[in-house]
């Protein structure tokens, strides 16, 4: 514990240093403007930006990415709860009641508990990344190749598990960005795989074409077309601060939401999306007034606003701890880290403690930056979205090249996240999730290395994987995974998946 | 009837023939010895089944007929001829003058704004993200021949 101490001691000299401080604040006011805007989520928002790190230091880049990550889930809240309009998709439960309080008059309320919920929230799920980190990557270091390999297909089938929808398509989807992600060369033999003479492809698809054509340019091909102005609600700041009641019957919300969101959050999925909504079954299944829900119950605010804000930290106890992302935003993270030369894994925490506990102090200081912006400047923020979306989508649009290009100044990437978008606005209108072809393109050479040591370790015995505890727990659960989902299937019910894939249709 | 479901199965299941094909041009290797087709393929016939399996089982689906592409089409098919062109302009004609022109065909072309803001609007964000991008945070963007 006291080591623990000191190295945050040494975190938040790190942290509190004026460069480091100032990317963190441009990094949440960045990501509030990304979580505000429909259509640009967190993830084309990382993607995009990532360019613009590639002059600074790892820490400096890092801090100011996860900035935009969790400064993103803040500012969704404010279009959900003003205009029914998640700013991105964890904010999709937060619309139900934030926008029912809004029509009340209790907007600036609804828009307090969500900034408050989600500042508690996050900083107490960072208590939580500082403590589990070390010991995980500690036990980590006992890792081998048939240990990752069971990691990396576990991660994989927990997400297709907890994708909204069909798991068999998720799992299409998953098997999709795998045979993406074997674009290029094969790092056991040195064979061109599916690369058609491109040079550029030797390197495989990159993650940022992959994510901001699946996500951005999809997310624009699908919306440009739509009428748009709704009416923009604008709260005055005396209007700000909750009723006691409303103060009380948030507390064990927010205080559930954390705990929730950041269990949530160390499982592999898009968890900032999933938390939210098990936080919201589980207020109005412990509510003593669920037929408030829908109608502007408190809870129903401050529990999912707090799960989706605790499970951003909780997805990077995986990605910092192990080098294994947990959804395609640490994936993307995990990139960014790659670009600057930084290997996470069980050994970052040892080779690199000033990177890891800077990062970890600059979130304390980061939640402190978001809540001191969300609430007073709420106003300005809501501004933004009476920009046209004609004039909008454009910017985003070429944002969206201008980032992928500089990557690495190619445009074959360009070329690549323009067929992803297409994919991705074909996929979503066939009700496919994308976000399992993002962890796909990522994990798939790590599979494949992994899979290929772990055989010429056991001279070609695939035993190898169930005679070791840690990788045959791992595909032990798996398998479990997989029969839970069958019985769903032939029982025909609507499982909690199916239901959260009506809800973020906005059809419950 | 042909479902939403019945469509999209099918074209997996198609997508993963094609990777099939493709891929008996690299060495398969053996069960305890991977070659480099050895993955893609495990993972093709995966989605081949996959796909199968979705088609059969979408019987219950939507109506391929009933997705809406109608009042979408337009904006789609400039958006895509947009990012095309910067993909092909941008090494050719530099960053500024493609993303120009793009924005430009954009507003003034496919939203029908007026000349002046769109020019404007245009001009304006080549130019300042140029500006933010290349200059102040020296992410190199490309030239081209006439310097723009």
């Amino acid at each position: 514990m006291l080591e623990t101490l000191h190295n945050l001691a040494v975190g938040f000299s790190v942290a509190l240093s004026p460069p480091v401080m100032l990317y963190a604040f441009v990094g949440c006011v960045i990501g509030t403007l990304v979580g505000v805007l429909p259509g640009v989520g967190p993830l084309a928002g990382i993607s995009l930006l990532l360019p613009a790190t590639f002059g600074m230091d790892a820490t400096r880049a890092i801090v100011m990415l996860a900035g935009i990550y969790y400064g993103a889930m803040y500012g969704g809240s404010t279009t959900s709860i003003l205009m029914r309009i998640p700013g991105e998709a964890a904010s999709v439960m937060t619309c139900i009641d934030g926008y029912a309080m809004a029509r009340k008059g209790r907007a600036g309320a609804a828009l307090a508990i969500a900034a408050v919920g989600s500042y508690v929230a996050g900083s107490v799920s960072v208590v939580g990344l500082m403590l589990l980190a070390p010991p995980l990557a500690a036990f980590a270091l006992r890792f081998g190749p048939p240990e990752y390999f069971a990691l990396l297909l576990f991660g994989l089938l927990v997400l297709a598990y907890m994708s909204s929808g069909s798991m068999l398509k998720s799992l299409a989807m998953a098997a999709l960005g795998l045979l993406l992600g074997m674009v290029g060369i094969d790092q056991m033999s040195g064979y061109f795989r599916y690369a058609y003479g491109v040079v550029e492809l030797g390197d495989g698809l990159g993650v940022v074409p992959v994510a901001v054509g699946l996500f951005g340019v999809a997310e624009i091909l699908a919306t440009a077309g739509q009428p748009v102005g709704p009416k923009v609600l604008k709260p005055k700041l005396r209007e700000l601060l909750p009723s006691r009641e409303e103060w009380r019957q948030s507390v064990a919300p927010i205080g559930r939401g954390t705990v929730l969101g950041f269990l949530i959050g160390i499982i592999p999925g898009s968890a900032h999306i999933i938390s939210s909504f098990v936080s919201y079954a589980l207020e109005k299944k412990l509510s003593k007034h669920p037929e408030e829900f829908g109608h502007g119950a408190v809870a129903g605010v401050a529990g999912p606003e707090s799960a989706n804000n605790s499970a951003t930290s909780g997805a990077f106890v995986p990605m910092l701890a192990l080098g294994v992302p947990s959804g395609p935003i640490p994936a993307v993270m995990l990139a960014a880290l790659m670009v600057h030369g930084v290997s996470p894994g069980p050994l970052l925490i040892k080779q690199q403690p000033e990177l890891f506990w800077g990062f970890i102090a600059s979130m304390y200081v980061g939640n402190i930056v978001l809540l001191v912006l969300n609430l007073p400047l709420v106003g300005l923020f809501v501004n933004l979205l009476r920009i046209p979306y004609p004039y909008l989508y454009p910017a985003i649009l070429a944002f969206s090249i201008l980032g992928v290009y500089a990557v690495n100044g190619s445009v074959v990437d360009v070329w690549i996240m323009l067929v992803m978008g297409v994919l991705g606005y074909v996929l979503r209108k066939l009700d496919f999730e994308t976000a399992p072809i993002v962890l796909g393109v990522v994990l798939a050479p790590m599979i494949e290395l992994a899979l290929r040591q772990s055989l010429a370790m056991s001279d070609g015995h695939y035993a190898i994987f169930f005679q070791r505890p840690i990788s045959a727990t791992l595909l032990a659960v798996a398998l479990i995974m997989i029969v839970l989902s069958l019985r769903t299937f032939v029982r025909r019910g609507l499982d909690w998946r199916a239901r959260m894939a009506l809800a973020e249709k906005g059809e419950s | 009837m042909l479902t939403i479901d019945r469509a999209a199965g099918a074209a997996l299941a198609v997508f993963a023939l094609v990777v099939l094909w493709e891929s008996r041009r690299l060495p398969l290797g053996s069960l305890s010895n991977p070659g480099p087709a050895y993955m893609p393929v495990g993972l093709a016939v995966l989605l081949l089944f996959g796909g199968i399996g979705i088609a059969v089982l979408g019987s219950g689906s939507a109506p391929l007929s009933s997705l809406g592409f109608r009042g979408e089409w337009r904006h789609t098919v400039a958006i895509f001829a947009a990012c095309a062109f910067c993909a092909v302009g941008l090494e050719r004609l530099g960053y500024r003058l493609t993303i120009f022109v793009a924005l430009l065909f954009l507003l003034f072309v496919v939203e029908r704004k007026g000349a002046v803001p769109s020019l404007v609007f245009a001009a304006g964000f080549a130019a300042g993200t140029f500006l933010l991008f290349d200059t102040l945070l020296r992410v190199p963007l490309p030239r081209g021949p006439l310097g723009l």
